[in-house]
């Protein structure tokens, strides 16, 4: 889609009015009633508090919401500025709301900023999850701050998460970019980032927004982007994120994540495959913090499902996989539950064999990415098994080691995706 | 008498090198028209081969699972295959067609019914060969959305819907060709009609209470599964 069919000509018309601004916030929702309206009002406190003289804009993309979230988001209007809060604004701060044709989809929502930001030659662009209910007026200033005194050009948060949530970040996203791309950026696919207009102008002639990729997972698309370009990458302590209402289903967060994460190294071939070193990334506060309260787990579901998983999917399995792995695969099914090991070579091995099959499209990719949930929730149960009384630099120590298993395989991916042929 | 059967023999025979001397000529047309056809099928199979081999033809049907079928019957690649058959349907088309100048009574009308079958054969392979392919592509997707949806017996319900889609395939092959349309037809309402009955009547009356039960449990997995999930969010 070109940039100009991205801006329909009401919002074209609403963001003409609106003028020149220092900072757009970014907004995507899709039924956020619930929380859209706290969020908002967050944002707006943070931006007054701590960017009084910046003149700003917070555009909303909706994704057809049929509850309240449109008229919640234009509820946070000037008026209500100077009688809610203490610190009266110096510039003032729009809110445009537009709700974009289709099926709601986090790329074109964020087309829709990223095309609005250059529009409006905003310096700064800040994206917000509508559904991040432990937002502080904080977080506004710490994704926001490094770009503007310290010009960065990338912002990513770091989050005080439970020490089981997010496994897939934390065995697949985080550890195979950093060994892929040579820095260490703990949350790949941030829910909030900031960027800055030069990232802004790369992203907008960017063909992630006409691929499936970019189209359900464009954050990770981002990351990808900055790291491989060499922009400046910050990361900034944000506290702790709430844990989602919704949890994704497992093959959405797939297809969200891996997903693009395969289709940005086909693009990036030349860059990832000369990297060698993984270095850390200048970190305002903590590079992590876990916390470690009970949660209700069905372990032996997780078991179950990659046993019966990997038994049932043999055949696609075998399309995707070499030998030797699927041998290793199908031994660890017969393992009972207690001696059940996924060691992290052969982890590695099998996300490397999926992205060069994702590559040569040996299948259909969507069942490619289909294909890998099973062996996800084997890792995962293997995960939370062998780190139930893991402390939290225990945790850190295993995922720094498993980095470095994804970077000493590098050169089996490289073979695996230079062979023209899948055997070869 | 003599002289009448030295007559008669010397007319047979006169007879015998006209009729040969008015065939040799079309014989040897006949043979030119099926050595040029070779060379044109030949050709065209080369062509086609290049052309293939340019589009990743080979790739699209590997990714779409027709090559893992063409594997297990021991055929060569699909490319490999529609050259083949391109090949010798052009061969024949012209060989028959060159035949047919022989002017032998009875043979041409034979052959216009067979070239008249040559393209319903030639679009009733290719109906049978997407079908496979789509047959292999949804056994593929309904495996894989049952294996995560945790349902029971998804290779059962893969390959029923695989049976489905390949009968289906075959009957409208079949029906291209207008070949034992009625049986085909038949066979196909008898075999979707019993697999929908048979489920019904699992379902409905043999297997009420394990039906229940397996919809009681799902719901219930389901419900249990939705509160699990929601603790450990993969993201």
């Amino acid at each position: 889609m070109a940039d100009d069919d991205i801006l329909s000509d009401d919002l074209l018309r609403q963001l003409i009015s609106v003028g020149e601004v220092d900072i757009l916030v970014g907004l995507h929702t899709h039924n956020h009633a619930e929380t859209v309206g706290h969020v908002v009002q967050v944002i707006r406190d943070g931006l007054l508090k701590y960017f009084p003289r910046e003149r700003v804009a917070i555009v909303n993309a909706d994704g057809g919401s049929q509850d309240r979230t449109i008229d919640l988001v234009r509820a946070v209007s000037i008026s209500d500025v100077g009688n809610v809060s203490t610190i009266q604004a110096l510039r003032t701060m729009h809110i445009v709301s537009t709700q974009y044709s289709g099926t709601p989809s986090a790329g074109k929502a964020m087309h829709i900023v990223v095309a609005a930001a250059d529009l409006l030659r905003a310096k700064a662009c800040v994206i917000v999850a509508p559904e991040s209910s432990e937002i502080q007026p904080e977080w506004i200033d710490r994704l926001l701050r490094p770009i503007f005194q310290e010009h960065f050009d990338f912002v990513t948060p770091v989050y005080r998460r439970h020490r089981f949530e997010g496994i897939l970040v934390t065995n697949l996203l985080y550890p195979m970019t950093s060994a892929l791309y040579g820095r260490q950026v703990r949350e790949p696919r941030p829910a909030e980032f900031a960027f800055s207009a030069e990232f802004a102008g790369r992203l907008l002639g960017h063909e992630l927004w006409t691929a499936d990729a970019g189209r359900l997972g464009p954050e990770i698309c981002f990351t990808v982007e900055a790291l491989s370009d060499g922009l400046r990458i910050f990361q900034t302590f944000l506290g702790p994120k709430g844990r989602l209402e919704q949890s994704p289903d497992l093959v959405v967060a797939l297809r969200q994540t891996v997903g693009p994460l395969f289709w940005s190294m086909e693009r990036t071939n030349s860059k990832w495959s000369a990297e060698n070193q993984t270095q850390r990334v200048p970190t305002f506060g903590p590079e992590f913090e876990v916390t470690s309260q009970a949660v209700n787990v069905d372990r032996k579901r997780l078991h179950h499902m990659f046993r019966s998983g990997v038994g049932d999917l043999q055949d696609v399995l075998k399309s995707i996989l070499s030998p030797g792995t699927l041998t290793q695969l199908q031994h660890a099914t017969t393992l009972d539950e207690d001696k059940f090991q996924f060691a992290d070579e052969l982890w590695v091995r099998t996300i490397y064999e999926f992205a060069a099959s994702y590559h040569h499209e040996v299948i259909n990719r969507d069942h490619i990415l289909q294909a890998l949930a099973p062996l996800y929730r084997g890792r995962a149960y293997a995960f939370l098994t062998q780190n139930s009384e893991a402390s939290a630099d225990r945790l850190e120590a295993r995922t720094q080691e498993l980095i470095q298993s994804f970077e000493r395989s590098k050169p089996y991916l490289l073979e695996l995706w230079t062979a023209k042929e899948r055997g070869s | 008498m003599g002289n009448l059967i030295a007559s008669e023999l010397s007319q047979a025979w006169n007879e015998f090198a006209r009729s040969f001397a008015h065939l040799l000529p079309r014989l040897l047309a006949v043979l030119i028209i099926v050595v040029v056809g070779w060379v044109i099928a030949y050709l065209t199979k080369i062509v086609l081969r290049s052309v293939l081999r340019l589009v990743k033809f080979d790739r699209f049907s590997e990714r779409a699972g027709a090559a893992q079928l063409l594997n297990t019957a021991a055929l060569p690649s699909a490319s490999e295959l529609l050259c083949q058959l391109v090949f010798w349907l052009i061969w024949l088309g012209i060989g028959m067609a060159g035949v047919s100048f022989l002017g032998i009574a009875g043979l041409q009308q034979d052959i216009a019914s067979f070239l008249h079958f040559l393209p319903k054969f030639f679009v009733a392979v290719l109906i049978v060969f997407f079908g496979m392919l789509a047959a292999n592509f949804f056994a593929r997707a309904a495996l894989l959305a049952a294996v995560n949806a945790g349902l029971p017996s998804p290779q059962l319900l893969s390959l029923s819907l695989k049976v489905v889609i390949v009968v289906l395939a075959l009957s409208m092959g079949f029906e291209e060709l207008g070949l034992a349309q009625n049986t085909i037809l038949i066979a196909f309402s008898i075999l979707f009609g019993a697999l929908m009955l048979g489920l019904a009547i699992a379902f409905g009356m043999g297997g009420r209470d394990l039906a229940r039960q397996f919809l009681e449990k799902r719901f219930s997995e389901r419900r249990a599964e939705k509160n699990k999930a929601s603790d450990l969010s993969p993201l």
